[in-house]
């Protein structure tokens, strides 16, 4: 096309940026009313024009028109002008055009045309645009195109890496069904293109349906296994610099990665694929060229990444950590990253834990000596993972060393690890010291002429606490101490000057010798007297409080506060936020092992999101929050599934509720053996989630009513602990005999019309996702009736409502941003859409209800924190009534995915 | 996107590797003469394997061309999107061997020959 060849020629000799837009404009004006005018252009001038809008938008100019006559050009019988309207509709047309109908009409004409080189444009178009609409039309189509027995080989790739990005986009729109199995014996193709494009296919369909693609693992294995024993020529065109098939390889191991280990007699046999891909590695190179080495150790670092997936073959994995350490010192920049990077992951295999351990000099020397920023990111992220109570002081000490001249980039990052490790793995230090260390350092940084506001806040909290560990010091004694801190009082918030009244106080009770200085200063009018009703009232109720109290009442007052309580830890929540839950997630593990050492006890964790979030690509199997596979619990049996007494289940993870009467609710023997637990077959239940959701938002009422017995309820709950009454009332007026309700025991004859009453004790261990069961079981007339209900006792309970200010809630809410932490849900009112109601159901819910904070005021939102026995979830909502449309927005923000999303089904079910 | 990409790899020095974290991407580049090929790869993704994609990549155009340059690719940026679109598709490889992908592009060009032998050279002339 030589007009286009020109208008390119025209637009390179532009001397200036304002020249370069004045020819296209002009161009624009030019092309505008060629489209416009009377003459009808034929297909040679359309296309031209189209490619010269193609290329002015790829000069990063906005194109507004021109898009019909692209659409035209699809029709075109002309091979070359078909082919530019598909490519500028590629490029330009976003997803929701209003031409998706049109585009899609030509796009079936040229998939039915039976004509390869049609429908290889018409699949690639589907494949670049990828639109909803387009997998609406065309999902059920392209299977049959792929596994037709007629269908081309270039056809067939293309067809398959079409069906994939229509997979990507719109997972539910993809039918599963027979094709599937003839998508898995392409593995066996004779054409290599074909198997690497359907390995591509079946790699992410097998990452949602593992069961539908399982036969692929051996097939993958010998394929895998053929390719790496043929001589490099046997695969002519597809070996790559003397390397067999690369990227077939590549895309076969990473296929092996959605599967565990596979069967022995197929293990033998990837086995040996993976030890003679280790094996290659140490010969000598076949080429000096930097492709051949690229493209071996790219199927080296796929083969350790599946080792590594697989952690079951401890020889394996050492010999893939001994490679990886010769490549920590390789001269190839790449490949001292890759290392790094993959020996972190390694570091977290108990298999080879040690392994990488004997490198850590290696790595503190890339630390220092890497001229390239991202590699020590890899290098402290490598120390970070291999760091455990053996080497943390060294790790740590070398940490610091490095901070000094670290990279800001980095900075934050290593000083949030290094806090982590310390926090972790100190071992030697008791709390005076830190305490008295403590008062030392943040006395000396207030001497500073000028300090930030913050530390006066730190200042005058530890000096409050513990200034008494210093005040021996002459040069920090008592009365200079609060002078130091007096003297910073006139320039900070009132925040801070209310902060320090209480650090006043404090001091006439740790320091009675600077009382008077004290209460002086509490009188003097600028405090009794001040604007503000806060400083006024504290300075008020401190002067009478020190001159009123005797020095035992003072000392009780005015206790050291006690122990912040045991959560999560912040750092940790910060860093993960971060990095996202992989990075993290093998430090909590080891926290886990940790503390269940501590305490000596093998309790069963509930499976909870942190669990499952490994990171190796199999986590997504078990789909998160579900019921886990391996859950040994014997699903009851249909005829007598009623008298499967759960509780009592050895292999279930439920313990019993412990007997007892309330007044020991707060013994710890007793907390200790109630729990409530995460998993039961709930199959045995019926209709128990409709009653359930009647206790979301309140405690009281009655469970179950039948012909028989009602059972009714009253319920409290404080942080993590509850207390529920269980009244059993025969409503017969015939005795029931052997009654027995599997809480514990109660008298085991209740007349008619009496009621029985007993008290359950509940501790919430983790989050959790089903409720426990009560099963029931009593003798009336003879005949032996049962009854399973749920015990509503929902996460929920567990909320303690927090207030904040609108500033406070954004940020954390803004905070808790990423992906896994929010679930949403957009429901349709299933009551009639009340304010007060609603109101009423979030604080019910539990949650603090936040007044003024949403810019909206027809918004609901709510923050409060799920108290369990290990670590507290803070949780923001936000609820988004639409009237008009009867629907309602619901957002839950939490640091843990299955928190948000069980509270979202809960309190979803509410309106 | 693509300027703050730019700057970013443009900074880079040569002895430094080649793949960059980019908000949760994965750069992977490479520097031919005074050409950066850029790809962005998710997490999990062959990062070597990708420097061999542009390098296989550079090499199609090479042969199409015979030793492309710049100008090549400015002069028939469609035919260089034809090559690639034979080459990758919806991000995934296509095929990874050079002749088949270059006797795809070959038919396509015979295809396009047949298009537009019948026009004469003062036709084009009088149109552009």
């Amino acid at each position: 096309m030589r007009g286009l060849a020109v208008f390119i020629s025209d637009i390179r000799n532009c001397k200036s940026k304002e020249a370069e837009i004045k020819r296209i404009n002009k161009e624009l004006a030019n092309i505008r009313s060629k489209f416009k005018g009377d003459k009808a252009l034929d297909g040679y001038s359309k296309k031209k024009y189209v490619c010269k809008l193609l290329f002015i938008f790829l000069l990063g100019h906005d194109i507004d028109f021109g898009h019909m006559e692209a659409v035209n050009l699809l029709s075109s019988n002309r091979y070359t002008e078909k082919q530019i309207g598909y490519l500028f509709i590629s490029v330009l047309v976003n997803s929701n055009s209003e031409l998706i109908r049109l585009i899609n009409n030509a796009i079936k004409n040229d998939l039915a045309s039976r004509n390869p080189i049609f429908m290889g444009l018409a699949l690639h178009c589907i494949a670049n645009v990828g639109s909803r609409e387009m997998a609406e039309a065309f999902a059920g189509e392209i299977p049959k195109i792929l596994v037709a027995g007629d269908t081309m080989d270039s056809v067939k790739q293309s067809a398959a890496l079409c069906l994939l990005r229509l997979y990507r986009t719109s997972p539910d729109l993809v039918p599963m069904g027979d094709w599937t199995s003839r998508v898995v014996h392409l593995l066996n193709d004779q054409h290599l293109g074909v198997v690497t494009a359907a390995t591509s296919l079946i790699t992410t369909l097998a990452q949602k349906n593992p069961e539908e693609f399982k036969t692929s693992v051996s097939l993958a294995v010998s394929r895998l296994s053929r390719i790496v024993t043929s001589a490099s020529t046997d695969l002519q065109d597809y070996t790559y610099y003397f390397v067999p098939a690369p990227w077939l390889s590549v895309k076969l191991l990473r296929l092996l990665q959605c599967y565990p280990p596979p069967d022995p007699a197929v293990r033998g046999r990837l086995t040996e694929c993976l030890e003679t891909i280790l094996n290659k590695a140490q010969e000598p190179p076949k080429s000096k060229k930097v492709q051949h080495s690229n493209a071996k150790n790219a199927v080296l670092f796929e083969a350790i990444s599946l080792i590594i997936h697989h952690d079951s073959e401890p020889n394996l994995l050492v010999r893939a950590c001994n490679q990886l350490g010769q490549f920590l010192q390789h001269r190839e920049t790449n490949l001292r990253y890759l290392a790094l990077e993959s020996m972190c992951t390694l570091a977290s295999s108990e298999f080879s834990h040690e392994a990488v351990k004997t490198h850590i000099e290696t790595v503190i020397n890339a630390l220092k000596t890497e001229r390239d920023v991202s590699v020590r990111q890899r290098a402290v992220d490598l120390l970070y993972a291999m760091c455990d109570r053996s080497n943390a002081q060294q790790i740590v000490a070398e940490m610091l060393n490095y901070l000094e001249t670290a990279d800001y980039s980095i900075r934050e990052e290593i000083v949030l690890k290094v806090a982590i490790l310390a926090e972790k793995y100190a071992v030697d230090y008791t709390w005076d010291d830190v305490q008295g260390y403590a008062a030392k350092t943040v006395f000396e940084a207030l001497q500073a002429p000028a300090c930030h506001e913050n530390l006066v806040k730190v200042g005058g909290y530890i000096l409050g606490e513990f200034g008494n560990l210093i005040a021996g010091d002459p040069r920090s004694s008592p009365l200079i101490q609060f002078n130091l801190l007096h003297s910073k009082f006139h320039l900070c918030s009132v925040p801070t000057r209310a902060l320090l009244l209480s650090t006043y106080i404090k001091f006439v009770n740790l320091f009675p010798e600077i009382k008077t200085t004290i209460q002086d200063v509490l009188r003097s009018d600028s405090q009794l007297k001040n604007a503000d009703v806060e400083l006024q009232q504290r300075a008020v109720e401190y002067l009478r409080l020190s001159t009123i109290a005797s020095t035992d009442i003072l000392a009780t007052v005015l206790e050291e506060m006690p122990p912040f309580p045991e959560r999560e830890s912040s750092i940790l929540a910060k860093l993960k936020k971060k990095k996202g839950p992989s990075t993290v997630t093998d430090l909590e593990e080891i926290k886990k092992e940790r503390s269940s050492d501590m305490n000596g006890s093998a309790e069963p964790t509930p499976v909870n999101a942190s669990n499952v979030s490994t990171p190796s690509p199999s986590a997504d199997l078990l789909g998160l929050g579900a019921v886990p596979l391996t859950n040994s619990a014997p699903a009851p049996s249909s005829s007598g599934s009623l008298l499967v007494d759960v509780f009592s289940d050895s292999s279930s993870v439920a313990a019993p509720l412990a007997p007892g009467s309330e007044d020991n609710f707060a013994s710890s023997s007793d907390l200790a053996s109630s729990e409530v637990v995460s998993e039961e077959p709930a199959d045995a239940v019926h209709d128990a989630d409709e009653l359930i959701h009647k206790f979301i938002c309140k405690n009281n009422g009655v469970l179950f009513e039948n012909q028989l017995l009602q059972i009714g309820l009253k319920s409290e709950f404080r942080q993590n602990l509850g207390r529920m009454f269980i009244f059993y009332g025969n409503k017969t007026s015939t005795q029931f005999l052997n009654f027995t309700p599997t809480t514990k025991p109660v008298d085991p004859i209740v007349d008619g019309g009496a009621q029985v009453q007993q008290v359950v004790n509940i501790e919430c261990i983790s989050d959790f996702m089903d409720a426990p069961i009560l099963n029931i079981q009593f003798r009336y007339g003879g005949t032996l009736q049962n009854l399973s209900v749920k015990l509503p006792i929902t996460l929920n309970k567990f909320f303690q409502p927090t207030e904040m200010s609108s500033q406070d809630f954004f940020q954390r809410w803004k905070q808790l941003s990423s992906p896994k932490q929010e679930v949403q849900n957009i429901f349709k009112a299933k009551h009639p859409m009340d304010t007060e109601i609603t109101k009423a159901k979030i604080i019910g819910f539990g949650s603090a209800l936040l007044e003024e904070v949403d810019p909206n005021p027809a918004n609901f939102v709510g923050a409060g924190i799920i108290h369990t026995k290990t670590i507290q979830i803070g949780c923001l909502l936000r609820l988004e009534p639409n009237l008009q449309a009867q629907m309602y927005r619901l957002t839950l923000r939490t640091s843990k995915e299955a928190v948000s999303q069980r509270l979202c089904e809960l309190l979803s079910e509410q309106f | 996107m693509v300027r703050e990409l730019m700057q970013v790899v443009l900074a880079r020095k040569p002895k430094m590797c080649s793949f960059l974290e980019w908000r949760d991407l994965k750069v992977v580049y490479k520097r031919y003469a005074s050409l950066y090929f850029c790809c962005a790869i998710e997490g999990p993704d062959n990062e070597l394997l990708t420097l061999e994609l542009i390098h296989r990549y550079v090499e199609l155009l090479d042969k199409y061309f015979g030793s492309v340059c710049e100008l090549d690719i400015i002069f028939n940026f469609e035919k260089a999107y034809f090559i690639l679109d034979e080459f990758l598709m919806g991000g995934e490889i296509q095929d990874t061997s050079k002749k088949s992908v270059l006797k795809a592009i070959e038919q396509a060009d015979l295809l396009q020959e047949e298009d537009e032998s019948p026009r004469s050279v003062l036709e084009e002339m009088g149109l552009a």
